[in-house]
């Protein structure tokens, strides 16, 4: 059937399509989140907030898509940390939908009625549906980088043996103020290419140029948590890359720095974290230079690698747990079957590249500057 | 697990499912008639298809977006309320939703944006493209949520693996091909055809009545009418009834939805009415017709309908069964190596949902006395009156709209548009289909219980670990923010209708100055 590649390849295929889906979410996506996320702030008037809500207007939809498809390919691929982390960070889960599904909705129905209250009140859920998600997708990265409070029965059932609040620490906090500095950086790049110069062209940039000074810093104060900050895990004990998939079989502990010990051991993953760094100050750059593909392709660098970092320093972990050491989920223990990661891979492989094509299509035929004029006079418009 | 807290699991699905399918169906039936007008549209070239099509194309947009925020919800509860069903079947559940993205979400997402911005940006034919692109991701979608429900319904394809304590798949083909999948799908997609088609016929309708917009009325009718008639009889004449022989718990459903106590000899009448006692097991004031159920059921003459006393008589058999398997399983569980557990296992696997089914009264279902075993034999029966009225209010209302269809086809083949009796008909019909609609998940669902996986995993055993505070946190939470979009959507509705398909007065409305200090509602 899949003499193709073994188990292990297999795994390891699947954790970087996982990475592959974030980053295809926090690129496309992104820009929705951070564009939201900015609506009350940069836009002043109905038609500027009208402009920034048509730049995405039309393809947001789509772009959501990349969420939705990390919740199947996650429960698909990983079925454990599907089962675990939405589970366990049920109430943080609940938030991010409440403020999620605000999205189809209040770029819909806002300009459905003229009167400056109702607008508003929609103008609210997009901000609201665009920062909330950013914040607490941040912080749930955050948690599993400091170690899950989750247990498995020897049923492999699993609970969460921590709180809501428990969620909100220094490291999860920090983590989430990173991820939405990413989000304003993506989106405010986005805007600098797809509306007309004037007022709020010149006010998405020096946004742009703030979130990108930021990401620096805040990416930088994570890697001195990651080292001096205590948490880390590591494996104590062989596992068997092509075993069965059953956690209760891996011996984990905790070990501060233990993060770090990947890049010590492979140099050339620094590659991610300089991408991170680097990107963000392409993105300064080009803002400055007023460039208009710079800041977007620098942007994108920088959440690529600073995903791509998280993903890299945690291998061969997917979800380790803080409370027992035989419950840590990694790529060698918590995935589907070889036969349905196969069978799923051929899918992605065949599918993927065509959803690239025609949205790659779409954008064409919808590219070009949101200009002031168009949004009055065009009645498709949001 | 607490069997209160198991309910309020349910309560939440329940919800969020029939909530999410107010819209979906509507989606799936509008984006196929928009494709049919905008194809007129094409080909005649003349303006009053294109307002046709552009006004559908605006109710279009207003439901379109709430499904996709009530779908965001139901492609992350299975994680955050039914975790361990997750983990048990992901290896199987997991693919269709993961493939759902990637083939339907993504295409029907994508192309929308073109739909609605893309007018003056695309040829007429391309702007058909696109719609006709938005009703083929959508109706995959449904394709590939109901191969995922139809697998809850009847488990092909897989097995229960020991060494990862769950079910994996054996068989992908046998899940993709699942005829209790495809019966579904076929089902579940006329009817959002029937849905759209009562909506369109009943605005049109309304309009009409009003002395409104007689030019877009009589062409909108006119399509609803035929494609209305199609699907209502495709809806009922393609019902679900083929998947009703394959296995135990859908003979069960059938056996409840009939309320049929005792298995009759072949053929088997129907009861069009009667009152079942889910006590004395018998159905009182029941008034049979000969023969239908059998033709229905078994599609023969000669296969009796099972009956829900004899159907408990063989779960009994297979909880038994079942124990020898789970015993092996705890054996295994110490020994991985134990090769008599492994054999007593692969003879009896088949039951070992059935030896689970002990769980909600026991702790260690091997210690189970035969009184236990019967009593869990009898938590199989799913509840007969529910089902049994459930299922005859769809089926009435299923006839009523080929009824209403077949009327309205011969009105408009006639070019009578003004019969009075007939227009306040199809107004008065608008919330019928999703009234039936309903009642059909009702059916569906709660014929499956106490399975949520049918003779795999029962529902008490599938949900997270979770307390009961936070699920009322979300209960509560869900039910305010889906009613609040339920009053402005419904809002939003009416005044679309009632403005009218006036392509004037329909541009955003022009800006007012808002204050320049930010927002934060
Ligand atoms: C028979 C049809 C059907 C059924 C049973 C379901 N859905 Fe649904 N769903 C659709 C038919 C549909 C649709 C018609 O394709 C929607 C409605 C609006 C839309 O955009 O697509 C949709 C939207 C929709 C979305 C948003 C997609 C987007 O952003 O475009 C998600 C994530 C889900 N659904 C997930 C689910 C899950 C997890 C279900 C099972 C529990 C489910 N749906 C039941
Ligand atoms: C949108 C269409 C759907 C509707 C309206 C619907 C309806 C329902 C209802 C009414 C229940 C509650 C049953 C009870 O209380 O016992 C339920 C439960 C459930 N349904 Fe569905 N359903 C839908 C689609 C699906 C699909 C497509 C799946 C699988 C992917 C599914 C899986 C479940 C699960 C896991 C439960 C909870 C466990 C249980 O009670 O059995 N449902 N659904
Ligand atoms: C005579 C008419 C009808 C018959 C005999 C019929 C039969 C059935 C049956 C037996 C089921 C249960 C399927 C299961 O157990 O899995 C079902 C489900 C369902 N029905 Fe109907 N039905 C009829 C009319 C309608 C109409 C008019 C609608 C809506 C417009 C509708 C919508 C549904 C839906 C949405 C479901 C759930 C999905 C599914 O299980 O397929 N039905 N129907």
């Amino acid at each position: 059937m899949h003499s193709l590649f073994d188990y292990p390849t297999l795994r390891v295929i699947w954790w970087a399509l996982l990475g592959v889906l974030l980053i295809g979410f926090a690129l496309a996506d992104g820009w929705d989140l951070g564009v939201c996320a900015l609506l009350p702030f940069l836009g002043r008037t109905d038609q500027e907030r009208r402009m920034m809500i048509n730049s995405v207007g039309p393809t947001w939809e789509g772009n959501q898509v990349w969420f939705i498809l990390g919740g199947g390919a996650i429960f698909a691929a990983w079925p454990f940390v599907y089962a675990a982390s939405f589970s366990g960070f049920y109430l943080a889960m609940f938030v991010v939908l409440a403020a999620l599904i605000m999205r189809p909705v209040g770029f819909k129905y806002r300009s459905k009625k003229p009167e400056a209250s109702w607008r508003a009140r929609w103008d609210g859920a997009l901000f609201v549906g665009g920062l909330v998600p950013a914040l607490v997708f941040g912080v749930a990265v955050g948690n599993v980088l400091q170690g899950v409070p989750i247990r498995l029965d020897d049923d492999l059932r699993v609970s969460f043996e921590g709180s809501f609040l428990g969620l909100f620490t220094p490291t999860t906090l920090l983590c989430g103020l990173l991820s939405v500095s990413m989000m304003l950086l993506h989106g405010s790049s986005f805007l600098a290419i797809r509306l007309e110069h004037g007022a709020l062209h010149e006010r998405a940039r020096r946004v742009g140029m703030a979130t990108a000074i930021l990401s620096v810093l805040l990416f930088a104060a994570g890697g001195l948590d990651m080292a001096f900050g205590g948490i880390g895990f590591r494996l104590s004990g062989a596992v068997d890359p092509a075993g069965p998939s059953n956690p209760l079989r891996a011996d984990t502990v905790a070990e501060a720095g233990g993060w770090l010990l990947n890049f010590a051991a492979h140099p050339w993953m620094m590659i991610a974290p300089a991408l991170g760094f680097g990107g963000a100050v392409l993105a300064l750059f080009g803002l400055s230079r007023r460039s208009d593909v710079l800041p977007l392709a620098g942007s994108a660098l920088s959440s690529a690698g600073i995903i791509a970092t998280v993903g890299l320093s945690m291998f061969p972990f997917v979800m380790p747990s803080s409370v027992d050491a035989h419950s840590s989920l990694l790529v060698w223990n918590a995935s589907s079957s070889a036969r349905t990661l196969f069978n799923m891979l051929i899918s992605t492989v065949i599918l993927l590249p065509l959803v690239l094509l025609y949205t790659a299509w779409v954008y064409r035929v919808l590219w070009g500057r949101v200009t002031g004029a168009e949004v009055i006079a065009n009645r498709d418009f949001y | 697990m607490d069997p209160g807290f198991v309910d309020l699991s349910r309560l939440q699905f329940a919800l969020t499912a029939l909530y999410h399918f107010l819209f979906v169906p509507l989606t799936l039936g509008l984006s196929f008639l928009l494709v049919i007008m905008e194809c007129i549209y094409v080909m005649t070239g003349r303006e009053i298809w294109r307002q046709v099509t552009r006004f559908w194309g605006r109710i279009f947009g207003i439901n379109f977006v709430l499904g996709v925020a009530t779908g965001l919800t139901m492609e992350f509860e299975f994680g955050t309320n039914w975790s361990y069903f997750s983990s048990y079947a992901g290896d199987i559940f997991g693919a269709p939703l993961a493939i759902e993205g990637l083939m339907a979400f993504f295409l029907e997402a994508t192309f929308v944006g073109l739909m609605f911005f893309g007018w003056n940006r695309l040829s007429r034919v391309g702007h058909l493209f696109a719609t006709f692109m938005v009703a083929l991701g959508t109706n995959l979608s449904a394709l590939w949520i109901l191969i995922a429900n139809g697998w809850m319904q009847n488990p092909v394809g897989a097995r229960f693996n020991p060494e990862t304590m769950r079910m994996e798949v054996v068989d992908f083909g046998a899940v993709l091909f699942n005829p209790v999948a495809q019966a579904k799908f076929v089902h579940t997609v006329s009817a959002g055809y029937v849905i759209a088609s009562v909506m369109v016929l009943g605005v049109s309708a309304l309009y009409l009545l009003q002395d409104r917009w007689h030019q877009v009325a009589r062409r909108s009718m006119a399509v609803a009418a035929s494609f209305g008639l199609a699907a209502s009889l495709s809806a009922v004449v393609l019902g679900d009834e083929s998947g009703y022989t394959l296995s135990d718990n859908q003979k069960m459903k059938l056996a409840a939805v009939e309320a049929a106590w005792h298995t009759a000899p072949a053929p088997a009448g129907i009861t069009v009415f009667g009152f079942p006692d889910a006590r004395a097991h018998v159905t009182r004031a029941a008034i049979d017709v000969p023969w239908v159920l059998g033709l229905i059921a078994t599609r023969s003459l000669d296969t009796p309908v099972i009956g829900i006393e004899e159907l408990v008589a063989k779960a009994q058999d297979r909880i038994v069964s079942g124990l020898v398997a789970y015993k092996a399983v705890q054996a295994l569980k110490r020994n991985p190596n134990d090769l008599a557990a492994r054999e007593a296992l692969a003879l009896h696997q088949h039951d070992l949902g059935y030896a689970l089914l002990l769980r909600r009264s026991m702790r260690d279902p091997s210690q189970a006395t035969p009184a236990q075993i019967e009593a869990a034999a009898w938590d199989t029966v799913p509840d007969v009156p529910v089902l049994f009225w459930a299922f005859r209010a769809m089926a009435a209302i299923g006839f009523a709209m080929i009824a209403l269809f077949a009327i309205a086809f011969v009105l408009c083949t006639l070019r009578r548009f003004d019969r009075r009796w007939f227009l306040l008909c199809a107004v008065a019909a608008l919330p019928l289909p999703w009234i039936a609609a309903e009642l059909g998940w009702v059916v569906a669902e709660l014929g499956r219980q106490p399975w949520a996986i049918d003779g795999v995993l029962p529902t008490g055993l599938a949900p997270s670990s979770l307390t009961r505070a936070q699920l009322w946190v979300t209960l509560v939470g869900f039910t305010l923010i889906y009613g609040t979009l339920a009053v402005i959507e419904f809002g939003l509705i009416v005044r679309t209708v009632r403005h009218g398909p006036d392509e004037h007065d329909e541009a955003p409305p022009l800006p007012g100055n808002l204050p320049a200090t930010p927002l934060v509602a």
